[in-house]
């Protein structure tokens, strides 16, 4: 991998299109639909034009939190070969650009969420981008092999802020799914960092395959997708919601854990033979679109 | 030189575009929220 050398200033202005790359476009689609899902599922639906806000908002706190990110983190991102063509890395950006982009981007979707909605809402979107910039990014990642455990519920919190947006309070659904996310998380971050954890021991960040190994690895994440399964069924049971959820909830969560049972068992430490890693990573973002599609389904059916 | 110049200004020109683009789908937002706000006294 080539040397990249990091300035602080850019030699030229930054393009819009750094801007939006600094937004996480990708993760933040994940982000959105998760709480346009927690909106959909509640018992009242906000006007078109407030809903359309708060979603809105939600999606550019997940830019904000993306900025912030690669703002804090561009000497690591430099590191490692995934990330190394970022805005900032590759130089096409200042820093100073990135935090004002970023905090002027948070601190709007907080107000205008505020406006718009309610201030519950405004509170819980406020609350995941301090808790994913402060207490994931700067204090949990560099630091401990358990950064995504704890840092997840920063990824969770969307689907609560989507409930709290149409209905001002927050119920056991909207807790239920926080908790689907929160342990969908590890398994998901996990399953990712064994094929790639080179670049995360390259960067100093202590992944859990870096730290722990990679065998340790595996029990873990076979052991996260239990609790997250009975989480994600958890629902229909508590009646809560209907039986075409259930079913196809108890589908997906039976593969989602079948799919780790294999990474389980597989003996590859070659990233490049990692094939039940890499099917356990792709599928599990297939299924957290389908079992949020499934519970919006199953409400409105 | 002048060329890195004209591609300074070319940005800059794009980027004032776009976030007048954006300032103005803001007030338009704004408008459409105190409609909804206002006329389901939500």
């Amino acid at each position: 991998m080539p040397a990249i050398e990091m300035t602080d200033t850019a030699a030229l202005p930054a393009d819009w299109r750094d801007f939006l790359a600094l937004t996480k476009p990708r993760v933040m689609s994940l982000v959105v639909f998760s709480a346009l899902a927690g909106m959909l599922v509640a018992p009242q639906l906000p006007p078109f034009a407030l809903g359309f806000t708060a979603i809105l908002c939600v999606a550019l706190g997940a830019g904000a939190c993306g900025a912030l990110n690669q703002w804090y983190e561009a000497e690591i991102d430099a590191k490692m070969r995934r990330t190394a063509m970022r805005p900032l890395p590759a130089g096409r950006m200042d820093r100073q650009s990135a935090l004002h982009f970023g905090v002027g981007l948070g601190s709007f979707s907080v107000i205008l969420m505020g406006v718009a909605t309610n201030w519950l809402a405004a509170v819980l979107l406020a609350a995941s981008i301090l808790f994913y910039v402060l207490i994931y990014t700067v204090w949990l990642k560099p630091r401990t092999a358990q950064n995504i455990v704890i840092g997840g519920a920063a990824g969770a919190f969307p689907p609560l802020i989507g409930w709290a947006a149409a209905t001002g309070r927050i119920e056991l659904l909207p807790a239920l799914l926080f908790a689907i996310i929160f342990l969908w998380t590890p398994p998901h971050f996990w399953a990712l960092s064994m094929f790639v954890r080179s670049d995360y021991a390259a960067a100093g960040i202590p992944m859990l395959p870096v730290v722990a190994g990679i065998e340790s690895t595996r029990k873990q994440i076979f052991l996260y997708s239990l609790p997250m399964a009975a989480a994600a069924i958890a629902p229909w049971p508590l009646g809560l919601t209907g039986a075409a959820y259930g079913v196809s909830a108890a589908i997906l969560n039976f593969v989602f854990v079948v799919l780790a049972g294999r990474v389980l068992a597989s003996r590859s430490s070659d990233p490049s033979q990692m094939g039940a890693e890499k099917h356990l990573f792709a599928y599990s973002v297939f299924y957290l679109f389908a079992l949020f599609t499934t519970l919006v389904v199953d409400r409105w059916i | 030189m002048m060329k890195q110049e004209h591609e300074i200004i070319r940005r800059q020109r794009e980027r004032s575009k776009i976030l007048a683009w954006l300032l103005g789908g803001f007030v338009v937002l704004l408008f459409f929220i105190t409609i909804a706000k206002a006329s389901l006294n939500w």
